[in-house]
């Protein structure tokens, strides 16, 4: 008989560190005192984890980490690829490891320093990997390039308009303006602000970009058996799944036969099939974004509405508290904090405990996204 | 066939391709003029792959050839990037890049610039002559001793 992932671990303890532009601690120690913070959030003794899960592009290693927080001996431990498309991969291979012995009290984290430190597009060596070749010559330099063409696309081919993409900015503004912690706590957005502000990629503006951020979180998985005795309210890990779409390419997503049907589709059709509830059953998402366009995208790829239907599906407050799927109720990547997703995880969380500072009655389900575009990943967190 | 050195970087800071094994023979034909794309050497199979790689995803084969296309193509997409970007790149913003599909295989799509001509800058197009359909057409540019592709409006 199969194993099954289904409700077999939760997520026990979340912590986070202060978002900014600039911190004064290193990477390691944002990531030391956020993990702390979800042991201790958890009831869990640091010296009892003994695995421990993260995603390329974090400069913490689990090494350093276990050393510095006194773990004890360290069973099983696991870095996805693709940076921002492996944040919810971090909490499947945990599960997987608690569901099946391999490990009891899992770790999983983001520490970075985007806000004060290096970006990679800027340095021109590292603009040269292999794929680079057939992009970066041309000028295609960055994330917002590679996704504004996309975008572009998606616009011709379904009448998306930058209002759609602005829906999504104002969302996830509003849902940041209710949440002291988000970096633009207090800094409402307008229309007007929106349609005048300066471009990056056109079509995409300055607000159709997260934020650059310093900050870390972390999140503790065990059993949901152990889960009973923690400090917490257990937030059960229904169905995880990643998506690497058959021919696909990276963060350019151009040489398959469908552009704009990304990751998201992959992950989505393992995370239902694995799940007891669908789309129209989930309270309340938190879906990566990078950029705006992401979320059009990713609301068709996980089913929330038809191929071409995302940027209509936003329209009259769908994605505001009360509306058809409140998104990213913490301000998300574009207001919260981008700290490459994790904090889209542990908003979750939050939701699912019944203490997010935009709550959404009764939330008892939980849709968390990582990076579309790029080979991706999902969960379902159910209370 | 020669092996090309570069450092990574044009005269003007522009980046250069760093062609890869799987990638080279694109680079070699692009510096005689010719656009070619990696075709399926089986018999039975032909199909053509982009970007380049050992063998073929339909029938895997290892055997390949690389098939002259006619250098038509239609805008599939476009950007604008502005800056911040790399020094080179902020110093002709905001520009173009597109995606391109080529008329002889709707599926393999090119990333590159629309120019006026194969020497003029990457923005030297009109941004209001930038639409998704657009016939375009192939032309070869000479820099930091490569040829990249760029693409002109197609002559009607
Ligand atoms: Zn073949």
């Amino acid at each position: 008989m199969a194993a099954t992932l289904k409700d077999a671990t939760a997520i026990v303890g979340i912590g986070q560190t202060a978002f900014a532009k600039q911190l004064p601690q290193s990477e390691k120690e944002l990531a030391c005192r956020a993990i702390l913070a979800a042991l201790d959030d958890a009831g869990i003794d640091p010296s009892e984890v003994d695995a421990f899960s993260s995603y390329t592009m974090e400069e913490t290693d689990e090494v350093e980490v276990a050393k510095a927080i006194g773990a004890g001996d360290v069973t099983f431990f696991s870095k996805i690829g693709y940076g921002g498309g492996g944040s919810c991969a971090t909490v499947g291979h945990l599960a997987a490891a608690v569901a099946t012995g391999q490990a009891s009290v899992g770790v999983a984290w983001r520490s970075r320093k985007r806000g004060s430190g290096p970006r990679p597009w800027k340095n021109t060596a590292v603009q040269l990997p292999t794929p680079g070749q057939w992009t970066r010559p041309f000028g295609l330099l960055r994330p917002a390039d590679e996704i504004g063409m996309l975008a572009r696309r998606y616009m011709h081919e379904y009448g998306a308009t930058r209002d759609h993409l602005f829906n999504v900015a104002m969302a996830c503004r509003n849902r940041a303006n209710e949440n002291p912690a988000a970096m633009m706590y207090e800094r409402p957005l307008t229309r007007e602000m929106y349609m005048t502000a300066r471009m990056i990629s056109d079509p995409l503006c300055l607000f159709d970009n997260c934020l650059e951020t310093d900050g870390a979180l972390a999140c503790v998985i065990v059993s949901a058996e152990r889960a009973r005795d923690c400090r917490q309210k257990p937030v059960y890990v229904h169905s995880v799944a990643q998506g690497l779409p058959s021919q696909h390419h990276g963060m350019v997503n151009y040489w398959n036969d469908d552009p704009l049907s990304g990751p998201a589709w992959t992950a989505a059709r393992h995370l239902w099939k694995q799940a007891d509830f669908g789309p129209q059953d989930v309270d309340v998402a938190q879906i990566y974004d990078a950029f705006t366009p992401l979320i059009p995208l990713s609301l068709e790829g996980y089913g929330f509405c038809g191929r071409g239907e995302g940027a209509s599906f936003t329209e009259g407050g769908a994605l505001e508290i009360g509306g058809r799927l409140p998104i990213n109720t913490g301000g998300g990547g574009l207001s919260e904090a981008y700290v490459h997703g994790f904090n889209l995880i542990n908003e979750g969380v939050k939701q699912l405990r019944g203490i997010s500072t935009a709550q959404v009655p009764d939330a008892a389900t939980c849709l968390v996204t990582a990076g579309e575009g790029v080979p991706t990943s999902a969960i379902l967190l159910r209370a | 066939m020669t092996t090309t050195t570069t450092t990574g970087t044009t005269a003007d800071e522009l980046l250069l391709p760093v062609p890869d094994g799987d990638g080279a023979p694109f680079w070699e034909y692009a510096a005689q003029g010719e656009l070619r794309i990696q075709a399926c050497a089986a018999p039975t199979c032909g199909k053509l792959r982009f970007p380049p790689r050992p063998c073929c995803p339909h029938c895997r084969s290892f055997d390949s050839e690389w098939r002259l296309m006619s250098g038509r193509g239609r805008i599939w997409s476009y950007v604008q990037p502005h800056p911040p970007l790399l020094p080179a790149y902020a110093a002709q913003a905001p520009y173009n890049v597109i995606l391109v599909e080529l008329a002889d295989a709707p599926q393999i799509r090119l990333v590159g610039n629309l120019v006026t001509s194969a020497d003029a800058p990457l923005d030297s197009m009109d941004p209001a002559r930038l639409r998704i359909g657009a016939r375009v057409q192939v032309v070869f540019t000479e820099t930091g001793g490569m040829a990249v592709p760029r693409w002109v409006l197609e002559k009607s």
